[in-house]
């Protein structure tokens, strides 16, 4: 209480100075007065007043000095002169406070991004009840899968949705985009379809009006929604939701129900919705289709271990009621086998998580060690600092300076810095999170990450940060003011040698961040190498000037036996406008990340291919050469022979040396694909199929006429190529509209699609790089902080050895000497290090060993640059020592 | 026993005092020593006014300007809780160094 008084009153300084004025002067009246009283004249009461007062300036200053007695007025005094210290080397305070600024932020930015995706749980009451139930294992490419979260078949579903004994409530749901919007000006938002008890069992509290209930399963036909509060505030104006409010979505006024609180974004990590619908139970749902991801709340008194042993038990009676058809037996033996578990959901489920986690941990630390290298900077040049007032310390105590005084000053410019640079970090944090965040935003895909400011590793990063500057910034000064003054004085900057024992610690200092900085050099080098592999990775196919689209035409109402024709039609009309180059459709964009596949028997090998039903320019759009046979033509249909073009991996798997033209291929049966043996008429060299890091997958191709009926969808995916895709999209959208009314056509970039998928390598090259190069520098400032002490400390040995005659050039080869020995230590323990680390990296490098000589290699020749550069400068600057000068300043 | 006898005396006379008129200026505080020691002892104002400073500082006392009995204006001091309980330990202090002295004279 008292010191807090005492703090505030050291502002009011001058208030107080005239109070204590005023209160004087009422005194020596008051005294006046008295004398008066008893009978003195004025002169006399005046002149006794004023000789028993004493001067009065002197006694203002008595009651001033009562402060400096407590210890008040110095502190204020400290820490201005703290201050003017910065403001004469601001280039130091810069550095110390930058360096800790950035360490400390971006510890605490990826850190709470790791929080953000991994750790933190749904915003729904009691997340840790949740449970979601999967197969356990996966299901191993059976079926057909809707998107990463699709465990349950819609028959599944409705098995279970009965049959929860340890869930007090269960639900499904999925995500599908939903068209709102008039017909003619539709745009997909992001959907949630949600069974009736969704909302109830997550707990989700209405914002406005009401959420989707049981009641509201009625139609397949989506007549009801509940819209997301960043939806409802930013497409539906925020107004008040009534009973008439409605929207346009699937071509029809719909009903808005209500809307869901601000902070509920759906179970997906990372990801939200704008609009949730009630989900419906088709006639005749498909049995293979992978719909739903289905989740629970337990029950009180079951954990998921529990939970897992009854979904576990009821599993056979599930799978067999839902066995579909239309697949070998074998396959299906497969299906029955499957087993359900319970699994935590608390944080809801991601893609993210399994995407991101090995990236971000990896930044976690690597930003770590850049707060390290931060640290054994900032400790090396506050040692030096220390060093160099060493001298001023000893002359202060001679003066008779106390010891505590002298600490507490240089205490207070440490914590100047510290609290500076710690300040600063955490104001740096939240916008780096945020860059970080929408740096791995792609074209069609933003993520929405609700980033909470972590106070637990600000302070822990902060309290790193600051507790390096203390201790090294105190214990020099420590010492040194232990020291006998008159010793101090005598060595000073003058001394032959410097402390040895200290220059160690700077030494060791100066090692450990050449060795760290070896490491963060190396894994940039890695990361930034895997990126440009993949970016000049050869997909075997043309990537630029084509645009991957979608056309859907179940307006067209043709029949199915005729779709196959009617696609190669629809690929001749857009062929022939001008400006484009060459256009084909196919089932399945290459690199999209999606895949299509069947059980194949080729002679006496049975396994698996991937398959895609292309028109018969798909090879040519792509530039994809034919190595032997021939090309499929519009005669290939279903009327004719049925034939396959497959790739040279299909060839080594299943054919070896043979001739590949006219062997069979036979296709195992599943729902909608009957049983059929193609011919193989043609070989294409082996191209990427989902995904730029596979390996080569075994391919084979069909023609889309030739796809089974039953499978004949009115839509198609298209490939076209031209030299200005801008203009061909503008092109094919009025051509097809004037031909084919009500075509609905989608189109995007096929090479950002493919660029898409990179972005996480991106960022690991950025970030790395960027850490790298951070690293390097503190080296060059470090590096030359100590050889500038050391400088100082030598000056006068250097004056004499020059004025012995000693040449500049070995003055400058001495300084040289003692840095190689540094980098050479450094590197040494940092090729070590580097070895041990970039196991972790293993995984996320593409095209690149962990153990990769010549990355080690430039890793270290870019140090050892970096190192003689810094060096150089106190080198060249010892050289130019003047002995007269040196030698007379003793 | 308390260190810094001497200046805790002065504390002393000054906190007793103003245990005793409730609230006083630093002329009263001298003219009230003066009085009731009988010009025994006399509290100069070179040692009363840091004193003051000193105690105000430590929040053993409160301060506001008021208007003295005699019209002019001066700064009153009254003391607080914390005061109190500084006179009351100092009081206890201040009887243990005059039995100590005490006993050390009458040794012989």
């Amino acid at each position: 209480m008292g010191l807090f008084r005492r703090i505030i009153s050291l502002g009011r300084r001058s208030r107080l100075e005239r109070e204590a004025e005023a209160e004087l002067r009422e005194h020596m009246a008051m005294c006046i007065d008295d004398n008066i009283a008893q009978g003195m004249s004025r002169a006399e009461a005046e002149r006794d007043a004023r000789r028993r007062f004493g001067n009065p300036r002197v006694m203002r200053e008595r009651v001033s000095a009562e402060d400096a007695a407590l210890g008040l007025e110095s502190l204020w005094h400290d820490l201005r002169s703290a201050l003017r210290v910065f403001i004469k080397s601001p280039g130091f305070a810069f550095v110390v406070v930058a360096t800790l600024a950035l360490g400390i932020g971006a510890n605490t930015a990826i850190f709470e991004i790791l929080d953000a995706v991994r750790l933190q749980t749904l915003p729904v009451a009691n997340p840790n009840q949740l449970a979601e139930l999967r197969i356990i294992g996966g299901i191993h490419g059976f079926g057909i899968t809707d998107s990463a979260f699709s465990n349950f078949t819609i028959p599944m579903w409705q098995a279970i949705k009965d049959h929860h004994e340890p869930f007090s409530g269960i639900f499904a749901w999925r995500t599908s985009p939903v068209r709102v919007g008039s017909p003619d000006q539709s745009r997909n938002v992001y959907g949630l379809e949600v069974s009736g008890d969704f909302f109830n069992t997550l707990g989700v509290v209405p914002f406005q009006g009401r959420l989707i209930e049981p009641q509201d399963l009625t139609s397949c036909e989506i007549s009801r929604v509940v819209a997301s509060y960043s939806f409802w505030k930013s497409q539906m104006g925020g107004q008040p939701i009534t009973p008439a409010t409605t929207i346009m979505a699937e071509g029809k006024a719909v009903q808005v129900l209500g809307v869901t609180p601000p902070s509920f974004l759906g179970l997906v990590v990372g990801d939200r919705f704008d609009l949730a619908y009630p989900t419906c139970t088709p006639p005749n749902p498909r049995r293979e289709v992978f719909t739903y991801s289905v989740m629970g709340r337990l029950k009180d008194g079951w954990t998921l271990q529990r939970a897992s042993q009854y979904f576990e038990a009821f599993s056979p009676g599930l799978f067999d009621e839902t066995a579909p058809d239309g697949y070998p037996a074998q396959t299906i033996k497969a299906y029955k086998a499957f087993r359900l578990g319970a699994n935590t959901a608390g944080a809801g489920v991601s893609t993210l998580r399994d995407q991101y986690n090995a990236s971000l941990e990896i930044l976690l630390a690597i930003t770590g060690l850049v707060l390290l290298i931060a640290c054994a900077n900032l400790a090396n040049l506050l040692l030096a600092r220390a060093s160099v007032k060493r001298r001023e310390v000893a002359i202060r105590m001679s003066l008779g300076a106390s010891r505590g005084r002298l600490l507490r000053q240089i205490l207070l410019e440490s914590a100047l810095l510290a609290a500076t640079g710690a300040f600063l970090g955490a104001a740096l944090a939240q916008p780096l999170s945020r860059t970080l965040v929408s740096s791995l935003d792609t074209t069609d895909n933003t993520i929405h990450l609700t980033i909470t400011p972590d106070w637990r590793v600000l302070i822990f990063a902060g309290a790193v940060g600051i507790a390096t500057c203390l201790l090294f910034g105190t214990l020099p000064a420590l010492r040194s003011s232990g020291a006998e003054p008159l010793t101090a004085l005598k060595s000073g900057a003058r001394g032959v040698v410097g402390n040895r024992e200290r220059f160690s610690v700077q030494r060791a200092m100066v090692i450990t961040q050449i060795a760290v900085s070896m490491v963060l050099l190396a894994g940039a080098l890695l990361f930034v190498r895997s990126y440009r592999n993949l970016l000049t990775l050869n997909a075997g196919m043309r990537e630029s000037g084509v645009l991957s689209g979608g056309f859907y035409f179940p307006s067209e109402r043709i029949k199915p036996e005729n779709l196959g024709v009617f696609k190669n039609q629809i690929v001749d009309e857009v062929r022939a406008i001008p400006g484009i180059d060459n256009a084909a459709a196919a089932t399945n964009t290459p690199l999209s990340g999606s895949t299509w596949g069947h059980g194949v028997d080729v002679g006496n090998l049975d396994g698996q291919s991937r398959f895609t039903y292309v028109s018969p320019s798909f090879f040519g759009t792509l530039d994809i050469p034919l190595l032997s046979g021939r090309n499929f033509t519009d005669r290939d249909t279903n009327d004719s022979p049925l034939v396959v073009i497959v790739n040279q991996s299909f060839v080594r798997r299943y054919i070896g040396t043979a001739s590949p033209i006219g062997i069979r291929v036979h296709v195992r049966s599943e729902p909608q694909y009957p049983e059929r043996t193609y011919e193989i008429v043609g070989v294409v060299p082996d191209t990427k199929y989902s995904d730029l890091r596979e390996e080569p997958q075994v391919q084979s191709f069909v023609p889309i006429a030739q796809l089974p009926v039953t499978a004949q969808g009115p839509g198609t995916g298209m490939l076209i190529a031209s030299r200005d895709p801008a203009a061909a999209e503008q092109a094919v959208r009025q051509v097809m509209q004037a031909r084919h009314p009500g075509m609905q056509i989608q189109f995007a970039d096929f090479q950002r699609g493919i660029l898409d998928h990179l972005v996480g390598d991106r960022m690991m090259a950025r970030l790395a790089g960027f850490f790298g190069l951070l690293a390097a520098l503190l080296v060059v400032v470090g590096l030359h902080g100590v050889l500038s002490y050391f400088l100082s400390q030598r000056r006068s040995e250097i004056g004499i050895r020059i004025a012995l005659g000693a040449s500049r050039g070995r003055v400058v080869a001495s300084m040289l000497g003692n840095a190689c020995v540094m980098l050479a230590a450094g590197l040494a323990i940092g090729a070590v290090l580097t070895v041990f680390a970039s196991r972790g990296a293993g995984t996320l490098l593409f095209g690149l060993k962990p153990w990769d000589p010549p990355t080690l290699l430039a890793a270290a020749a870019l140090l050892a640059v970096v190192t003689v550069v810094a060096s150089l400068i106190p080198s060249l600057r010892a050289a130019h020592v003047n002995p007269i000068d040196s030698l007379r300043a003793e | 026993m308390a260190k810094n006898d001497l200046q805790g005396a002065l504390d002393l006379l000054i906190l007793k005092t103003l245990a005793q008129l409730e609230s006083m200026h630093g002329y009263g505080i001298m003219a009230h020593i003066r009085r009731v020691t009988d010009e025994l002892l006399i509290v100069e104002e070179g040692s009363l006014y840091p004193a003051l400073h000193r105690m105000e500082q430590n929040g053993w006392v409160r301060a506001n300007w008021a208007i003295t009995e005699y019209g002019r204006k001066a700064k009153w001091y009254a003391l607080t809780r914390a005061g109190r309980q500084q006179l009351a330990n100092r009081e206890k202090n201040w009887a243990q160094v005059v039995q100590g002295v005490d006993a050390m004279l009458r040794f012989a």
